[in-house]
């Protein structure tokens, strides 16, 4: 079933966007609907207005999710499977003729050869101008200005259409011969070719890690796939070209020779070791233009126009031939298209980390199987399931091994013929620590669970502890001036400053990020319950003194309920921050939790897993919200009614 | 006898910025016995407030004393009853729990203390809304838990800061009758506040002007609208002609105290 499901990704989106798109469009029209309906009803700014709306909402969440399609290029994805593997071959072409396009004017608005003429040219003029006159004699600077010339004059045989070499020309008008039968083969089609059968064995797009199948699945494909392949032979024969007419052999000797006479006697002199490090290195810069243009790099540009026209015209027909593959490509692709690096194609644009909707639900999916065997979980932890807890644990975990010892009489002995006959203390000892089976119970476990239990826990310490205190500080000067500068002198740090510190001292499992989160749960419960309590209407609290009641009574019938708004304002915003704070720390250590996974995804560049687990804490972050409103509802129904 | 019993009381307040002393009250003397009901009037910052916040015990008097039969008052107590112009209710609380909030602070029994709520919500009209959240109600309903909350507890001596204040004027006629009933029926002590000159005629058997700087008592009227009020409706009343003298008499009291604060400034 998971594997049909995860095989038939793409077609179960396609299905999934058609309907966003009705839902949206069919909110949208509701939406226009009721507000022309009710746009009377209320004057600009009455808060009326706001309420309701849930269609708005429908068309937000719609809108979300056809984005995040369309920019994951999960839309091309779903109805055009097979543009990708097109792509890809098309992309192969591409990656074929860079080495030839990257010396011509249509990669690179100039010839690669006019480039190394003009730049040599330049340096050249450059290296001429600051002649050290001081540091050679003058005989020496005619050998170098000898030399310059010399170079220049090779550029300018290299760039004379007259003395190339017959030979070169051939080979130039053979490759042009090339290209031009390769475009004859894409503009006759594709008809006649078939995909061979490994290629149609290739799982869809996106199914596999390597996301793109590399072998050609359609005809048009088989044929840019073989023009791929010639156009790779003719660039290595393009590579192998050299422009070394005999002209320029001539010179190359000469100018060698000169340079290294030069260079021989660079140390003859009288002068001191500054003048040497001047001589030498000048002549440095002259030998390295020169040897940049011993190797016939650079070709009279005309010789190279119809390899320019004849390249221009097939890449014109490689964009005809794609006909809409072209359109897909830059409707439906948001980015530079589908690329071929050095072994596979891959999406270049804001798919590479924009996981696509249904690969995200595939990577949740895996991690949410609860059997690890089969590869689910995450490392070795399941993301949210349950486990048998043995209530025996739970009984050795809070029942101290020291209450047994109070208890009357004494522990068993071994006796004279070598056995232990346990006594009843023995047994309770057994039982204190947890070695008494007494069956199991089912408990949350998993990656979610530990994140979960680790925010409940200090929640829960931290309402515990400080809901009675922020009260007390509301009502009493003692508490207030007391406690006042320690909670507002930590407070204000962020928690993950704490952090480092706080795992230092109670280590990284749970005990540290628990007391962490207590301390943020902790000052925000005060606060709140402080503000709640000293917030109190003063005829209140005259009154119930007047019905008779104790200042323990105000306090836990007038006080405490009169603060509860607050204080559960407080947990709300108390459980966003833990939340926060949490996940935070379990990137910073340990071995479970939601932030860990995160955390490990990250160093691997796992941007499904990382789109994952963001996903899955907003989810929970919403869940506990939605939670806290509802017990807002329900438990003080009078709030801004009194 | 419980009679409240008020000696040479004074009030002094330091001001906060300058450490000016203002005589919030000077030497007020009176005794009011048991089943009178008094109504106490006044211009702004006359006191009157601070009287009854001393009486119910929220504040101490900086010199002389209270007695309430045979205990000086030093504190807040179960015997004096308040009431506060907006209620002050426990919106946590239903209509019922309000009204038993005395009872359960001194943990008299759940069925004991239903038997009181539902007599005295049945006396203020409130038969049927025990169950109501007090936030549903009205401004009127409100007064109405309010006043059956503090007489549930039997106080000897109830005490009413402006307690019709924020209401409207039909309410307030009808609240007004209430309070005339309850005192007939109770025989209750009661001391009321109020800024309505009309109000504390209707209500006042006796009557208190209380003039500013320092407060004290300016003058003090013994009426018989109260009494004439539990047989004739308090419209009648109004239209009386010794009703509209006494009025006008301490409208222009009043009015000469204002126009002397004013013109003082």
């Amino acid at each position: 079933m998971f594997e049909w499901i995860s095989y038939h990704r793409s077609g179960i989106a396609a299905v999934v966007i058609l309907g966003l798109v009705i839902t949206l469009l069919w909110s949208i029209y509701h939406g226009v609907k009721t507000a022309r309906i009710r746009e009377k009803e209320q004057v600009f700014g009455d808060p009326e207005r706001t309420t309701g709306g849930w269609y708005w909402a429908v068309c937000g969440v719609a809108t979300i999710l056809l984005l995040w399609f369309y920019y994951s290029w999960g839309m091309a994805r779903a109805y055009f499977p097979k543009a990708a593997n097109e792509l890809c071959q098309i992309a192969k072409v591409h990656e074929s003729l860079s080495p030839i396009v990257a010396q011509l004017p249509i990669g690179s608005r100039y010839f690669k050869s006019t480039d190394l003429v003009v730049r040599n040219n330049e340096q050249l003029d450059d290296i001429e101008a600051s002649f050290p006159v001081d540091a050679f004699s003058a005989q020496e600077e005619k050998q170098i200005r000898g030399i310059i010339t010399q170079t220049r004059s090779l550029i300018a045989v290299y760039s004379n259409p007259d003395s190339i070499e017959a030979a070169t020309v051939s080979s130039l008008s053979m490759i042009v011969n090339d290209i031009n039968g390769l475009t004859d083969r894409i503009k006759s089609g594709s008809a006649g070719l078939i995909p061979t059968e490994a290629a149609l064995a290739q799982s869809p797009w996106g199914v596999t890690p390597e996301e793109i199948p590399m072998l050609p699945m359609t005809p048009r494909g088989v044929m840019f796939d073989g023009i791929a392949q010639d156009v790779t032979k003719i660039s290595k024969e393009f590579l192998t070209l050299r422009n070394m007419p005999d002209a320029a052999n001539q010179l190359i000797k000469n100018t060698r020779a000169d340079i290294k006479l030069v260079k021989d006697n660079l140390e003859n002199t009288s002068a001191g070791d500054d003048v040497i490090d001047i001589r030498q290195s000048y002549m440095k810069s002259v030998e390295r233009v020169f040897k940049r243009l011993d190797d016939g790099m650079i070709f009279p540009a005309n010789t190279l126009d119809d390899v320019n026209t004849s390249v221009a015209v097939m890449i014109d027909e490689i964009n005809a031939a794609k006909g809409g593959l072209g359109i897909i490509d830059a409707l439906f692709m948001p980015g530079a298209g589908v690329v071929k690096t050095r072994t596979i194609c891959i999406e270049q644009g804001s798919s590479r980390w924009l996981p696509k909707p249904t690969d995200v639900i595939a990577t949740f999916s895996t991690l949410a199987n609860p059997n690890i065997e089969e590869g689910g979980g995450f490392k070795g932890t399941r993301l949210l399931w349950f486990k048998w807890l043995p209530i025996s644990d739970v009984v050795g975990f809070f029942v101290p091994d020291s209450l047994v010892d109070i208890l009357p009489g004494s522990y068993g002995k071994h006796d004279d013929v070598g056995r232990f006959v346990p006594t009843y203390k023995d047994h309770m000892l057994a039982f204190a620590k947890g070695e008494v089976y007494m069956g199991s119970i089912p408990m949350l476990d998993g990656h979610i669970w530990d994140s979960l239990f680790r925010v409940l826990v200090a929640m829960s310490f931290g309402i515990m502890l400080g809901v009675p205190l922020g009260i007390y500080m509301g009502v009493s000067r003692f508490f207030k001036s007391f406690f006042d500068p320690m909670i507002e002198l930590y407070r204000p740090v962020p928690p993950l400053a704490w952090a480092p510190l706080i795992l230092t001292i109670f280590g990284i499992q749970d005990d540290g990020k628990i007391f962490l989160l207590f301390m943020v749960a902790f000052a925000i419960m005060v606060i709140s319950a402080r503000t709640g309590a000293s917030g109190t209407q003063l005829s209140k609290i005259r009154a119930s003194h007047s019905l008779g009641a104790s200042n323990r009574q105000i306090l836990r019938h007038v006080i405490l309920p009169n603060a509860l708004p607050e204080i559960l304002t407080g947990v709300r915003i108390a459980i966003g921050v833990c939340w926060g704070t949490l996940v935070a720390a379990e990137m910073l250590a340990g071995t479970t939790g939601v932030g860990f996974i995160e955390n490990v995804a990250r160093t691997v560049s796992d941007y499904e897993l990382i789109w994952v687990t963001i996903l899955i804490m907003g989810l929970l972050g919403l869940m506990f919200d939605l939670m806290m409103r509802k017990l807002i509802s329900i438990l003080i129904p009078w709030r801004g009614k009194g | 006898m419980s009679d409240l019993v008020c000696n040479d009381l004074c009030m002094t307040f330091t001001a906060p910025g300058n450490g000016a002393v203002v005589e919030a009250l000077k030497n007020i003397n009176f005794t009011l016995k048991k089943g009178e009901l008094l109504s106490v009037l006044g211009p702004s910052g006359c006191g009157k407030t601070t009287l009854l916040n001393m009486v119910a015990g929220f504040l101490n008097p900086s010199s002389g004393d209270l007695q309430l039969g045979d205990n000086t008052i030093t504190g807040p107590g179960v015997e004096r009853g308040m009431v506060f112009q907006q209620g002050a209710l426990f919106e946590w609380l239903t209509v019922s729990k309000n009204v038993d909030f005395g009872l359960r602070m001194k943990n008299m029994p759940a069925a004991d203390r239903k038997k009181l709520v539902d007599k005295w919500l049945d006396i203020v009209g409130l038969a049927g809304f025990g169950d109501t959240p007090t936030y549903q109600l009205s401004g009127g309903m409100q007064q109405r838990v309010a006043l059956a909350r503090c007489l549930v507890n039997d106080p000897d001596l109830i005490l009413m800061d402006e307690p019709l204040g924020a209401l409207d004027a039909l309410t307030r006629e009808k609240m007004q009758s209430l309070i005339l009933e309850l005192w007939k029926e109770t025989g209750k002590t009661i001391i009321i506040i109020t800024h309505s000159v009309e109000e504390a005629l209707l209500l006042g058997q006796r009557l208190f002007v209380m003039a500013p700087r320092p407060g004290r008592i300016h003058k003090e009227y013994r009426l018989d609208f109260a009494a004439e009020g539990l047989k004739q409706s308090l419209r009648d009343i109004k239209q009386k002609d010794d009703f509209a003298k006494v009025r006008e008499e301490i409208l222009t009291m009043i009015w000469d105290m204002e126009e002397e604060i004013m013109g003082g400034v």
